[in-house]
């Protein structure tokens, strides 16, 4: 008798629907496993064997013949267990087929019969759903996750035996909820009024994050520029239903999330001995790199002129595209990569403070250069993040300093002004605009005209560099609420473009 | 592109010319040290040179001078677009005949005219170290520029650090820039330098010894160094180590009993023992255009730079505006943009914007890196007493 069972299959961060074909036929008993299945795959036939006797249930003594299709695919990881027992049990007589009609299955079995959870159940259960599945069965462990995609029946299940109870009618089942998603904010995240001074970092962070653009901090170590970053995605709005979807699934896929839907954008750190597939995504199974896990968040380089050439060079596609494509033998995979690009370095070589510094400019110039290029042409604000005086370090009755959700605030305001304008563009913030909407939306004052035209003629402003000036000046102007760009605001913008390096021993 | 003038070098001086090109790779074969003997060489009549350096390899020499075709050559100096004037000529720099081994032809290329090499008065040679200190880049950026808008001709050598510095600032004060190279005319060299290179041809003019397309050799720059005090009336060496090769065009100068000055430099900092060795031993004290200016035409003497230039204007009224100045001392004092709000009293993004208009009028400047610093050529404008006036 043959059975077929749907289950799903990992690529990337997408899931692809496999069809598990059990064939039982009289003949010398034997386990036969076809499809392209790698070494866990084929394993499944003696955790299969095992659960199936251990569960009281039967195994049959027959030829079996297991097909996993589409066959020119390859299949990798534990997943399939669930799928491949069910099919024994139906070829083999011992579960009506009706019974698992509109269904798929997901889960690792263990030797004892009981499910074990996997990585990637809410991609599974979104592919399931677009492939027109109502049921998904997934182990306990998996459940609350596969239920965020709405419309979905998500079963979970304990064991290879509860399953059986399931579909015979022995055992009536309620279809999970997703968990309920933790309080947006818990006292204890990261908040900016935890730093002191860093008065420009700060505001650069908060125009970075109002327009989507990507920063640079310059400063001595210890200054505190990775605890200003981490505090970017406590002032970046909040994801949206969708965006939280888009991190859950990635996070499951990569065995990082807790199964609850992401209440915040995620902050990746990746350390600067990270390899180009570690950063962009790879391997010979491909996985996702540190610029998807940050997709709709924030990707954090720290000592950015520490991290190989090739590495920062593997950045450029990913950060111009928003997706990162993996290319493998015939195969090409393309991962989510829309990321704001958080960078921090030391202002020269030494990172000595400034009266001590040893640097000349050639070693300045060279230092620099490390990033110049693939990085530094993505960057559109480099703000400065000094050490703050000792005074306002310990002094304990300082000003009370703004709080992250005031900021957040501020943020979210200017978001929806960009919004407002953009809407219907394919730009989601100013940042994405392209040079037409630029020139549209980012008109100048005649004083402000004037201001810009004097940088262009002073030689220190190029065509892509005006483009980014008049972006970062409608943020500013954004986070002002205004609708016009006035001459303050593209002089602070220009304050912070990043200086060509021009005039330097070249 | 730059129109080729008619080759006007006659033909015994272009063949002497092609020819120390062609024996360039023997003469670096038997100049071990860098400034051994070139002098002499180079002063050595055509065949005797030959004889000298091409050794058993004389007879091909020869062959080259018997079959030279001064047609050819000219015909490839004016497809290099460059152009070549002997001492025959009426436009040949005359202060070169001071060197006693003056080159018997110059290959130049750009828009200037050579003629005005040896009639404008004067020409200031502006020469240190390539790896300079950011402080050495400064000064030699303003000094560049106050002399090319005061007219004075720059001469330098496209090197790295200093020699590119004075050229970049002689081109923003709007003064025409001479750059000796030590290779051919059409050469680029060094090559990261190849835009300054193309700024110098569009205003001013490359000078060459050796002949279109020759590539340098190690002999050459020292070679190229005198040529550079020849023409120069006063050479200035702004930072030097000890027995650099700025230190061998001063070395020149003072053979061909010109003026040298000298900017002093750090005294504990080894890439400046050299100029500072030349102060000690009576060099000018050069601290500024103006004083460039004093010790060619005496003091208070020559003309005043010519003030045309947006950031001249704001150099004479620095903003105007009490807060612009306690931001200027914020920067002057390294205290970075958090100290400067600090100092001023200024929201940040009133402190950006700030500094956003002082680099706009050249008071401060960005590295690489974004840092701000005071630049040189201001300091001057923004002293107390001026702010009081």
């Amino acid at each position: 008798m043959l059975a077929s069972v749907a289950t799903f299959a990992l690529v990337g961060v997408d899931s692809h629907e496999v069809t598990v074909e059990v064939d039982v036929r009289r003949g010398l008993p034997a386990f036969t496993l076809v499809g392209l299945p790698d070494a866990a795959v084929r394993e499944a036939r003696e955790r299969v064997r095992a659960a199936l006797l251990n569960s009281a249930l039967e195994f049959p003594l027959q030829r079996l013949t297991a097909n996993l299709a589409p066959a020119s695919m390859r299949k990798a990881g534990p997943s399939f267990d669930l799928a491949l027992a069910l099919g024994v049990l139906i070829a083999s007589g011992q579960v009506p087929a009706e019974a698992a009609r509109g269904m798929a299955v997901c889960g690792e079995l263990s030797l004892s019969g009981s499910l074990r959870p996997f990585r990637g159940a809410l991609s599974m259960a979104l592919g399931a759903r677009a492939a027109g599945y109502e049921r998904l069965v997934v182990p306990v462990e998996n459940a609350g996750e596969a239920a965020l995609a709405e419309g979905l029946e998500v079963l979970p299940v304990g064991s290879l035996g509860r399953l059986v109870d399931l579909l015979h009618g022995r055992w009536e089942l309620e279809p999970a909820r997703p968990d309920p998603v933790r309080s947006e904010r818990s006292l204890h995240a990261p908040d900016l009024a935890d730093v002191r001074g860093q008065g420009d970092a700060k505001r650069a962070l908060e125009i970075a994050a109002a327009g989507g653009h990507n920063l640079l901090m310059v400063g001595p170590p210890g200054a505190g520029k990775t605890m200003v970053a981490r505090r970017l995605p406590g002032i970046l709005p909040p994801p949206s239903f969708d965006e939280a979807l888009e991190i859950t699934r990635i996070h499951g896929v990569a065995g990082l999330g807790d199964g609850r839907l992401a209440a915040e954008r995620p902050f990746r750190a990746p350390h600067h001995t990270i390899s180009p597939s570690g950063l962009v995504g790879g391997g010979s199974q491909p996985r996702p790199g540190e610029i998807t896990l940050a997709h709709r968040g924030v990707l954090f380089l720290d000592e950015v002129a520490e991290f190989s050439r090739g590495t920062l060079e593997a950045l450029r596609q990913p950060l111009e595209d928003g997706f990162a494509e993996i290319t493998r033998g015939q195969r090409s995979l393309t991962f989510p990569a829309r990321t704001m690009l958080i960078a921090a370095c030391n202002p020269c070589p030494c990172a000595r403070p400034a009266g001590d510094c040893r640097c000349n400019d050639v070693d300045r110039l060279r230092y620099s250069r490390r990033l110049s290029g693939p990085l530094l042409d993505r960057i559109d604000l480099v703000c400065q993040a000094a050490a703050p005086p000792a005074a306002e370090l310990v002094d304990p009755h300082g000003a009370a300093l703004e709080r992250s959700s005031v900021i957040r605030a501020r943020v979210i305001a200017a978001r929806e002004r960009q919004r407002d304008r953009l809407g219907g563009s394919g730009a989601y913030c100013n940042a994405d605009m392209d040079g037409r909407l630029t020139r549209r939306h980012g008109a100048l004052g005649d004083d402000g005209v004037r201001r810009l035209l004097g940088s262009v003629e002073q030689g220190g402003l190029t065509g892509r560099g005006h483009d980014r000036v008049l972006r970062l000046a409608r943020t500013i102007a954004d986070l002002a609420g205004r609708s016009r760009v006035s001459a303050a605001h593209l002089e602070e913008a220009l304050a912070y473009r990043l200086a060509s390096p021009v005039g330097l021993a070249a | 592109m730059i129109g080729a003038a008619t080759v006007t070098a006659c033909d015994s001086c272009l063949r002497r010319g092609y020819l120390v090109g062609r024996l360039a790779g023997h003469i670096a074969g038997i100049l071990d040290s860098p400034h051994r003997r070139v002098t002499g060489l180079l002063a050595l009549p055509d065949e005797k040179l030959i004889q000298a350096v091409a050794r058993e390899r004389a007879g091909d020499a020869l062959g080259f001078l018997e079959e030279f075709d001064a047609a050819r050559a000219r015909a490839a100096v004016e497809r290099s677009q460059s152009t070549a004037v002997c001492r025959h000529d009426s436009s040949f720099p005359t202060q070169l005949a001071d060197l006693e081994d003056a080159p018997r032809v110059l290959f130049t290329k750009g828009r200037g005219d050579l003629a005005a090499l040896s009639q404008v008065e004067p020409r200031v040679a502006l020469v240190g170290a390539r790896r300079a200190s950011a402080y050495g880049l400064e000064v030699t950026h303003a000094l560049g520029r106050g002399l090319g808008a005061a007219g004075v001709t720059v001469v330098s050598g496209l090197a790295l650090g200093i020699d590119a510095q004075a050229h970049r600032g002689c081109l923003e004060g709007g003064g025409t820039p001479v750059a000796v190279l030590a290779c051919g005319p059409d050469v680029p060299y060094p090559r990261t330098n190849r835009r300054l290179y193309e700024q110098v041809c569009e205003r001013g003019l490359v000078v060459a010894e050796l002949p279109p397309g020759q590539p340098p050799f190690r002999w050459s720059f020292p070679a190229r160094n005198r040529i550079m005090a020849g023409l120069a009336t006063l050479t200035v060496v702004v930072e030097a180590a000890e027995r650099s090769g700025s230190l061998i065009t001063s070395d020149f100068a003072i053979q061909l009993g010109r003026p040298v000055g000298a900017v002093p430099g750090q005294v504990t900092s080894s890439r400046a023992a050299g100029s500072n060795a030349l102060l000690k031993d009576g060099a000018a004290f050069i601290t500024s255009a103006e004083d460039v200016l004093d010790e060619l035409f005496g003091s208070g003497g020559g003309s005043r730079p010519r003030s045309s230039s947006s950031r001249d204007q704001a150099e004479a009224e620095p903003g105007g505006d009490p807060v612009q100045g306690l931001l200027l001392e914020a920067v002057e004092a390294g205290l970075g943009v958090d100290g400067a709000c600090a100092h001023t009293g200024l929201p940040v993004h009133e402190v950006r914007a700030g500094l956003s208009r002082l680099e706009a009028s050249g008071h401060v400047s960005r590295d690489a890196l974004g840092i701000y610093r005071r630049t040189a050529a201001e300091r001057r404008a923004i002293s107390p007493r001026h702010w009081n006036a």
